[in-house]
């Protein structure tokens, strides 16, 4: 019932606490208060902390939101704050460099903006300048940016310091966990052992979005099934005819596995989240977690992915568009696991991904689609996938609108054609994000806006 | 080297960057025994509580104790403004008002015993919008009204007239930091609050109504803000009030910390208005009259709202010359949220009101609206609505004619308009508004600010004063001020947190003003105390006290600048000498006066200055834009401190594009706000960084009377992203044949679509709100 930790090199000792405190506000009441609550669901970043995550032989500093993390899901890692990275009196490199160019104003947001920027100044991989993406995760009300961009534009590749040397050795790896209702079982079997013994446990992946109903509604769950430590769910396997990519990856990591992931990935990633949530969510507690605007099912639903499934019983294969069945619910039965996702190659030749939102980066849908396309040398169009999230209860392929164009020219018709077919067809709703004529039209004009595009890049 | 007017970084950067800057509830940790409060929420936006039984969460463990009216020992009311403001109310008047507090153990126990008390309710009718509420008569204040000459005549006489209404959304604040706040008892019988609020004095004084006590046992701390914008000025008042309540029922340190839904749900926000306006002008788009209308949604108490108000019609005017004005306001009360002070504090509201006419005179006419908007600059010698004088009115013209050199604005016209023939599917705009923006509280007795600095015997020196650090950089103004003022680095200064026990009887850290209010009160102690120091120093160097000047840390001679002796030496003796090495410094803001009744007056001391260029790329597919580069001008007087100061500017332009472009609160028809969080509510973020973004400041700008010659910052930058809204239009125009283009605000994707489909001259189809409020 406890468990241990090292927090800034410091090994802690947990007991007693219960399971969904999050690690924001245990480390706070160890009296590490740099990292700030500023929202409780991960979209602010100012609670961000450092996880030490493997990285080949060795090890990189991962960025994560710590409101986000319930406690248990700290056990046997290996976490550094903002406390941490200035040595003595001397400053980290990204701390002097915020100081110099103004960065902070109230200050509230700065720890999380440092250990953000520190995260990718020491990010393995990097070369060139700070890719000021890598802190937008990260809000601040105050300075509109421009000094903290300037700030991250100073930093070049890190001297050598205790946290490179840090990074020539390996990650901790996690372990099996049981702390006051929270289980990380090892192996499948444990894991279905436990499912079979909490019927009403709440599995949990990454959190990033079991931990928003928790602090966000108050939702206490009598046990919560942690899938982290299951290896089963950590695969990516590339063969000629597929591609399997482990329901328990993060998205930051299969981003690291799919050296060949096509176009669309690339333009589908940012939209989805910042680095911070990207680093802790994963594509099957996207997919499973089945929300209507979730930004992974249009994607891999025009890719025409099917999903593993894992039970007591043995495994079953489902194409994803079988797989939502109603408002947040899945073709899961009780006591089944979301195994892998696999995408068929080869991949349609044309595919691209549309996100329509208030805010272009870091929001939730409006409406999201994904199409791709396979069209052959006299431009009539063999495949056609369009699949949307925000036209419905479920995530959802237009499949009758395809049906008008596929074995059709692909030309301005084709598309009016396919638009007709969406009036009729598609039914959203009117809420905060925007109103069911808003995404209506949405959907019809992101099908013209992918046409309309490559028709330009055609002509250049 | 000069301190004052030295880029310097923030007074707490370091420990901003360390995570050693603490806020209040960093402080948690350090107090024993703390216990935690969560609220009781009312289930309706208005309803008689009929029945309210707390005792039930006593049985959940952990739970300590309830706080409901029957423990408040003095008056059960918070109102600034007005008492209209019950602490724990019989009528709930918005959705979520708290009706009970739970004193736990831990957080989660004071939810889970919030969760038992027993409250039932009679639910009342509630109003949601403006529209509704105008139509009910149900208003705080008004109409407010300020006019000059004979509108209703010249408008029949103007060749030209124009009528329209618009919305205006309102804003969230969204400090990083909610509201918070720990009391305790201290040591001596009194009580101890630390707050996140922007008026420790205030802060004191509801704690002490609350308490029934007077305000000599109430002492409030602000150590610092994670941001205020104005949210803090008088809404930090009612937690700290709790938390001080408990502490007081409990005899143990209370927390009160508002995590972000709760802060969305129960504070308020920048007023949404609705504008409706009659405008006559010439052929050549020369405003002649002017009749408007401003109905603002107060929510449900009246809190600053009619200060807003008044702001907002002082401010309808921006930059023009208008001659022949009658406008008026009204306060609605609606059950919802009470809406307060927000960053430029109804300005922002008028000025968008004006901004929008002018648009619409100039597609009328088709002029260019930088044509038309400059036509209309108050010159030299001619004087507002209200009566004061526009001072330096030359500067709106000079601030123009250069941004629209720098910006390359011709060109980039030119260069636009190919850019728009060639692509129909995209559409690219460009607008340059004006900022005139009135400084000085316009309740007169605000503008008065108080200092006390202490000099210790080593040299060093403590600086206290009224006003509240929000990341606003008043603390570094400051520190620059009394370093500057006493020829003292930097470091021998430190700047105290902001104590109702050192400087009493307060203004707000608001109204852009408190580096010359705070400021001048911190020059004035520090010039008694030199004046003190120069005979001890005239006598340590041979001089004449009026030859001794301080500076470098050192006091020398005129005339003979190798003789020198140290501030600590010149201290030292003075203590020595028996002389006071501290001394209160006072300002007072000179000259202001308002009356309400004739709307005439002079309620500023001054008017700061700015104009921007925006330019914007709309996506005709989906209605979403990007913000390609922004030219911003500013006049700050003679910058104390230039680091500062940009990112003033720049932080108020996002904050004002966020206001304008993206923020849409909205509220559902139970009355509940329906973007009540940050995955709903957007604030601009990275992406919303303007691709290039040019920003400098008006040279030889001096600001006589204003301290070393400064100008105010903090609020006149946001309404420059008035420009952006201007651009919008500009790009949205750009898809159809031209004319008018009628926007509501925010111009969110959505509305901007809408708004290219009726310039297109498509059918329009309903929007998700109307008025603020989700329709099914």
């Amino acid at each position: 019932m406890a468990f241990d930790f090292t927090l800034n090199g410091r090994k802690v000792h947990v007991a007693g606490v219960p399971p969904q405190t999050t690690l924001l506000d245990f480390i706070r009441g160890q009296g590490l208060t740099g990292a700030k609550e500023g929202c409780a669901e991960g979209e602010c970043g100012a609670c961000t902390v450092l996880l030490v995550k493997a990285n080949g032989s060795g090890s990189a500093f991962v960025p994560v939101n710590s409101c986000l993390m319930f406690l248990p899901m700290a056990a046997g890692q290996e976490i550094y704050t903002v406390e941490a990275l200035a040595n003595g009196g001397r400053l980290a490199e990204c701390q002097q460099a915020m100081v110099d160019q103004g960065g902070s104003q109230c200050g509230y947001c700065t720890p999380g903006f440092v250990v953000s920027m520190f995260a990718e100044q020491y990010r393995p991989e990097r070369s060139g300048p700070c890719d000021v993406h890598a802190l937008s995760g990260n809000l601040c009300r105050c300075t509109g940016y421009r000094p903290i961009a300037d700030a991250a534009a100073t930093l070049g590749a890190p001297a050598a310091d205790r946290f490179t040397e840090r990074m020539q050795r390996p990650a901790p790896s996690i372990g099996a966990v049981n702390h006051g209702g929270f289980l990380r079982p090892t192996t499948l079997a444990e894991c279905f052992a436990l499912l079979a013994a909490h019927p009403g446990a709440r599995k949990v992946a990454g959190g990033t979005d079991v931990a928003v109903e928790s602090n966000l509604r108050g939702r206490r769950f009598d046990a919560l099934i942690s899938l982290e430590a299951l290896e089963e769910l950590r695969v990516f396997r590339a063969s000629a005819n597929e591609i399997e990519i482990g329901a328990g990856l993060t998205l930051t990591e299969i981003s690291a596995r799919w050296t060949a992931a096509p176009a669309v990935w690339h333009e589908w990633l940012p939209l989805f989240a910042s680095p911070l949530i990207r680093n802790r969510a994963t594509l099957g507690g996207n997919l499973a977690t089945a929300s209507p605007i979730g930004d992974g099912p249009p994607l891999l639903l025009a890719l025409d992915a099917r999903v593993r499934i894992a039970g007591p019983q043995g495994e079953r294969m489902l194409p994803l568009d079988q797989f939502f069945r109603g408002y947040r619910q899945t073709a899961l039965q009780p006591g089944e696991l979301l195994l892998s996702v696999i995408v068929p190659e080869p991949l349609p030749a044309l595919a691209r991904f549309y996100k329509a939102a208030k805010r272009r980066m870091d929001d939730i849908s409006t409406v999201a689609a994904c199409f791709a396309f396979d069209i052959d040398d006299r431009g009539v169009v063999r495949r056609a996938r369009m699949a949307y999230g925000g036209v419905a209860a479920i995530p959802l392929r237009a499949v009758e609108a395809e049906e008008t164009i596929v074995g059709a020219r692909w030309n301005e018709s084709a598309v009016h054609r396919a638009q007709d077919v969406m009036e009729r067809t598609l039914r959203p709703i009117s809420d905060h994000r925007g109103s069911a004529a808003y995404r209506l039209a949405l959907a019809q004009n992101l099908l013209e806006k992918f046409w309309w595009e490559q028709q330009a890049e055609a002509a250049a | 080297m000069k301190i004052a007017g030295h880029p310097v970084p923030h007074e707490s950067a370091r420990g901003h960057v360390t995570g050693e800057a603490l806020y209040t509830d960093d402080l948690a940790g350090r107090f024993p025994q703390l216990l935690h409060a969560w609220p009781v929420l009312a289930p309706h936006a208005h309803a008689m509580l009929t029945q309210l039984d707390a005792s039930p969460a006593l049985a959940e463990p952990g739970v300590h104790a309830t706080l409901t009216v029957d423990d408040v020992p003095g008056e059960n009311d918070s109102g600034a403004n007005r008492r209209d403001e019950p602490l724990f109310p019989g009528e709930t008047m918005y959705h979520h008002q708290p009706v009970a507090w739970v004193l736990a153990e831990t957080l989660e126990a004071a939810r889970r015993g919030a969760g038992r008390v027993h409250a039932t309710y009679e639910v009342l009718p509630a109003l949601l919008t403006i529209p509704d509420a105008a139509g009910a008569e149900s208003l705080h204040a008004g109409p407010l009204r300020l006019h000059r000459g004979d509108p209703a005549a010249e408008l029949r006489k103007s060749p030209y007239r124009l009528d329209g209404s618009f919305e205006i959304g309102g804003q969230e604040h969204f400090y990083l930091e909610t509201m918070a706040s720990i009391a305790w008892l201290d040591e001596s019988g009194g009580v101890a609050v630390h707050s996140s609020t922007q008026h420790p004095s205030q802060t004191q004084e509801v704690v002490a109504r609350v308490l029934g006590v007077p305000r000599h046992l109430v002492t409030v701390e602000c150590l610092r803000m994670g941001g205020a914008f104005g949210g803090k000025e008088v809404q930090a008042n009612p937690w700290a009030a709790i938390a001080a309540l408990g502490a007081w029922k409990t005899r143990r340190p209370v927390r009160v910390r508002l995590p972000r839904v709760l802060d969305m749900a129960l504070t308020g926000k920048r007023h949404p208005f609705l504008a409706r306006y009659s405008a006559g002008f010439d052929e050549e788009g020369r405003l002649l009259a002017l009749e408007a209308t401003l109905y603002s949604d107060g929510g449900w108490s009246l809190d600053l709202s009619e200060p807003v108000m008044w702001r907002a019609l002082f401010h309808l005017d921006n930059a023009y010359y208008v001659p022949a004005v009658d406008v008026s306001g009204f306060v609605c009360r609606t059950h919802k949220t009470s809406q307060t002070a927000f960053r430029g504090f109804g300005g922002p509201q008028g000025m968008l009101a004006i901004e929008d006419i002018l648009d619409r005179i100039a597609r009328r006419l088709s002029l260019p609206p930088e044509v038309v908007r400059e036509r209309n600059f108050y010159r030299e010698g001619q004087t507002t609505h209200y009566g004061q004088p526009v001072k330096d009115a030359g500067r709106i013209s000079a601030i123009w004619q250069q941004l629209l050199q720098t910006s390359g604005f011709a060109g980039r016209r030119a260069a636009i308009a190919e850019f728009n023939a060639a692509h129909p599917h995209r559409k690219r705009g460009l607008a340059i508004t004006p900022v005139k923006f009135g400084i000085s509280f316009t309740a007169a007795f605000f503008n008065q600010a108080g200092a006390l600095v202490l000099v210790y015997r080593d040299g060093s020196v403590q600086v206290n004063h009224g006003g509240t650090e929000m990341g606003q950089g008043l603390h570094t103004k400051i520190r620059q001020i009394a370093a500057e003022s006493l020829g003292l680095p930097l470091d021998a200064v430190r700047i105290m947190p902001t104590r109702t026990d050192k400087v009493p009887n307060t203004s707000p850290s608001a109204a852009s003003a408190s580096t010359d209010m705070n400021g001048a009160a911190v020059a004035d102690a520090c010039d008694q105390l030199k004046a003190r120091l120069a005979p001890v120093a005239g006598a340590m160097l041979g001089c004449p006290p009026d030859a001794v000047s301080f500076s470098g840390g050192t006091a020398h001679g005129r005339g003979n600048p190798v003789q020198s002796v140290g501030f600590a030496e010149v201290v030292e003796a003075a203590y020595r000498q028996r002389i006071a090495l501290f001394a209160q410094g006072y300002y007072r803001t000179p000259g202001l006066h308002f009356n309400q009744k004739t709307g005439q007056g002079e309620p500023f001391h001054y008017f700061a200055f700015g104009a921007a260029v925006t330019e914007v790329e709309v996506d005709g597919f989906t209605g979403e834009h990007r913000v390609l580069r922004v030219d911003i001008l500013q006049d700050v007087g003679d910058s104390v401190s230039p680091l500062i100061d940009r990112g003033q500017v720049e932080g108020g332009f996002v904050q004002g594009l966020g206001w304008l472009t993206l923020e849409e609160l909205l509220w559902d028809a139970q009355g509940r706000v329906a973007t009540a969080g940050a995955s709903t509510y957007k604030l601009p973020s990275w992406c919303e960084l303007p691709e290039v973004f040019n920003v400098d400041f008006l040279e030889r700008a001096t600001e006589p009377g204003v301290i070393f010659g400064s100008k105010a910052i903090g609020e006149p930058p946001l309404m420059l992203a008035i420009s952006a809204r201007e651009a919008l239009r500009d790009a949205i125009g750009a898809f159809g044949p031209g004319g008018v283009v009628a926007l509501d605000s925010p111009l969110t994707p959505e509305r901007i679509y809408w708004a290219i489909e009726k310039g297109r001259g498509n059918l329009i189809l309903q929007t998700t709100a109307d008025s603020g409020v989700i329709r099914a």
